[in-house]
């Protein structure tokens, strides 16, 4: 059993306010064999310059300092490469650094750039993020994401992380999933749903119709998961600029709320020791006592079934800006879907359901854009984007991709971003007839999950309507 | 593109890595073309070898090809996690970071590990020399406080059965593929090439 100290459980309390003045995305796909990744990040860039009604060389006379995320020097075949994009965006001399931690590097980029501002050194930031993974054929490019587990101890085994990971998905299945074909279905609504809402995203790379049988008929490629439960392996960019009050507004009319804190665990699973459970400020200690009962084989905590980076990110987020319960406070989550199952376990770690009963949030219909059971408007929308496994996962851009997709609806403007006739034929894509604006409605605050590997850093962004900050928060 | 014989080896003289023999093996680049014959790209082909130290851990990999398995123990009485058994092996102790004891616990493994979690799958990336479908065991073992991953090299896993570790004793490749599993009672005529009990 280890534990933790007061100090390391500190809540963060941050100088000043930070502000989300705009965001960006590229176009997604699996490839780009026509494309430098300096042409992709700088669509980003330019993007999220329009959006604010500006030209990139007017935005960037604010950019005092610069973050950029991008997992791999493997795969882009490039070290230095936050140098080179740098110079690409014509920034220099400008303060940069790269931002590498696997595959919440989008997150941890921004939790980076907001610290920056938070601090006074920096009044208004950069954060950007890319991923370039189409330049090795497919089964290098698993060897490399395997070089992201323990070179001596896990990467010799089969070359290929999917295996480090997955058994903690087996662990899931067996022990609170009880291998229950109800659950097994529940998990394939989510592909079915995330690749659905990637249909209504010019962006994304991984629309689909498709049903939940299509998921259970897709290729094994770890008992329980299939082909349709994993995540799109993508290249794109996304970028976000943030900056202090003063600076923000004088960006833009609109500048939203912006909160980052991070969680860790090791980076082999195997590593995992015991502890109690750190818990949220919508849950007590009594309601884990039978845990062990309820769910023969789930009393290990956090055991192969729990991510305690992203409960940890969850744990200081929360308090720093008043969320007592996420599911009352929020009205939209982007989170880290790499697969079905790790995104119900996501769901237990940030408290939107108690440890062990993930599946309801699907079930009860919560997580739609609009309840299939009752036809009302979801409690809590969930990947509205499509997410990694319906839009992409472009690593580097994934965190920053999630928050720009949770920022456009709460500045009302997520059908403007994903309904122009313009862009979905710029990128080469059929805007469907059935298109359907998933902006949802009078939308104030919103979450973004961003998970590395087995569980090794997770970040959790805030991000609200200034007009409605939620109160309770560190600013108090 | 690379040819074993004269692969490059190494040693280590006067606290020096000594490399001899051939390292890289230069191949030329290539066009890449879309179908109209527009130039695209280029490969980058390239084969390089990297000199690794085991560190603290050498002992353990070095012992797999001696029929043993060797684990860690924080000993600091002052420490709040102290008599903790680290597998994987764990230099230091994670909390107190003093210098663990290197323990032997073959007996233990082959007594009671069990199958904490696991999964098979068909899908491996480029350099994998394990049989498809590979199956990933998680290994526990009583007393010990982490979970060691590993591959179930015969028989069907399941959570809660009882395994045992076989060592490469011959011909080691100091890798942690001189460590697999098998079902506990597996006849041990039916090992792979070079593995013992
Ligand atoms: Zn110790």
């Amino acid at each position: 059993m280890i534990t933790f100290s007061d100090r390391q459980l500190k809540i963060p309390k941050m100088t000043k306010p930070v502000y989300l003045v705009t965001a960006g995305m590229s176009k997604f796909a699996r490839a780009f064999p026509d494309r430098k990744t300096e042409e992709i990040c700088i669509d980003a860039f330019t993007e999220a310059a329009n959006f604010i009604d500006m030209t990139p060389a007017e935005m960037k006379k604010y950019i005092h300092t610069c973050y950029y995320g991008h997992f791999a020097d493997h795969f882009g075949d490039q070290l230095l490469g936050e140098a080179a994009i740098h110079d690409r965006l014509g920034l220099d001399p400008l303060g940069n650094i790269g931002v590498k931690t696997g595959g919440a590097t989008g997150g941890s980029t921004l939790w980076e750039a907001y610290k920056t501002v938070a601090s006074g050194y920096s009044d208004c930031t950069l954060a950007l993020g890319w991923e370039r993974m189409d330049e090795v054929p497919t089964d290098e490019g698993n060897n490399y994401i395997s070089c992201a587990a323990d070179k001596d101890w896990e990467t010799p085994m089969g070359h290929i992380y999917t295996g480090y990971y997955a058994v903690m998905a087996q662990k899931y299945w067996q022990v609170f999933g009880k291998e229950e074909e109800s659950f097994r279905r529940t998990m394939a609504e989510i592909s079915v749903k995330n690749h659905g809402y990637g249909r209504m995203n010019p962006h994304a790379h991984g629309g689909m119709k498709i049903t939940v049988d299509d998921v259970l008929n897709s290729p094994i490629v770890a008992h329980p998961l299939r082909a349709l439960d994993c995540c799109l392996m993508s290249v794109g960019a996304a970028c976000g600029i943030l900056a202090d009050e003063k600076t923000a507004y004088e960006m833009t009319d609109n500048p939203l709320r912006i909160d980052l804190a991070a969680g860790s665990h090791t980076l082999r699973a195997a590593d995992r020791r015991d502890m109690e459970i750190p818990l949220l400020p919508n849950e007590t200690k009594d309601q884990y006592r039978n845990l062990d009962k309820e769910f023969p084989g789930g009393g290990r905590y956090p055991g192969f079934t729990g991510f305690l980076a992203a409960r940890m990110a969850a744990y200081y987020a929360y308090r720093m800006v008043g969320i007592e319960d996420p599911t009352k406070d929020l009205d939209l989550v982007e989170l880290h879907d790499a697969f079905t199952i790790s995104d119900i376990q996501t769901y237990e770690d940030i408290g939107i359901r108690p440890y062990g009963h993930g599946r309801d949030y699907v079930e009860s219909g919560d997580c739609y854009h609009t309840n299939p059971r009752t036809g009302e408007p979801g409690k809590l929308p969930a990947n509205l984007s499509g997410g990694l496994i319906g839009c992409m996962h472009s690593v580097g851009a994934t965190g920053i991709m999630q928050v720009t997709e949770v920022a456009q609806h709460i500045w009302n403007r997520w059908g403007e971003m994903h309904g122009d006739e313009a862009k979905w034929e710029r990128f080469g894509r059929e805007k469907p007839k059935d298109w359907q604006n998933l902006q949802v409605k009078g939308a104030k605050r919103g979450l973004a999950i961003s998970h590395a590997g087995v569980g090794s850093h997770v970040t959790c962004t805030i991000v609200q309507h200034p007009d409605h900050v939620l109160p309770g928060g560190m600013f108090e | 593109m690379s040819c074993k014989e004269d692969r490059g080896t190494v040693k280590v003289v006067d606290g020096k890595y000594k490399p001899s023999g051939k390292f890289h093996y230069p191949a030329p680049n290539t066009p890449i073309k879309d179908e109209k014959g527009k130039l695209l790209g280029i490969t980058n082909p390239r084969d390089i070898v990297h000199m690794h130290s085991y560190g603290g851990e050498a002992i353990f990999f070095e012992s797999l090809g001696k029929g043993k398995l060797m684990a860690t123990k924080c000993e600091n009485p002052d420490c709040e996690t102290t008599g903790s058994i680290y597998m994987p092996f764990r230099i230091f102790c994670p909390d107190c970071l003093t210098r663990n004891k290197v323990i032997d616990i073959t007996a233990k493994a082959k007594k009671n590990a069990i199958v904490h979690s696991f999964m098979i799958t068909e899908r491996t990336g480029a350099f994998n020399t394990l049989p498809t479908p590979i199956k990933f065991v998680n290994v526990e073992f009583e007393g010990v406080c982490t979970i060691l991953m590993g591959a179930l090299i015969r028989g069907e896993p399941k959570i809660g059965m009882r395994v045992v570790p076989i060592f490469r004793t011959k011909k080691p490749d100091y890798t942690i593929l001189d460590l697999l599993w098998v079902p506990a009672d597996w006849p041990a005529k039916d090992l792979p090439e070079g593995y013992t009990y």
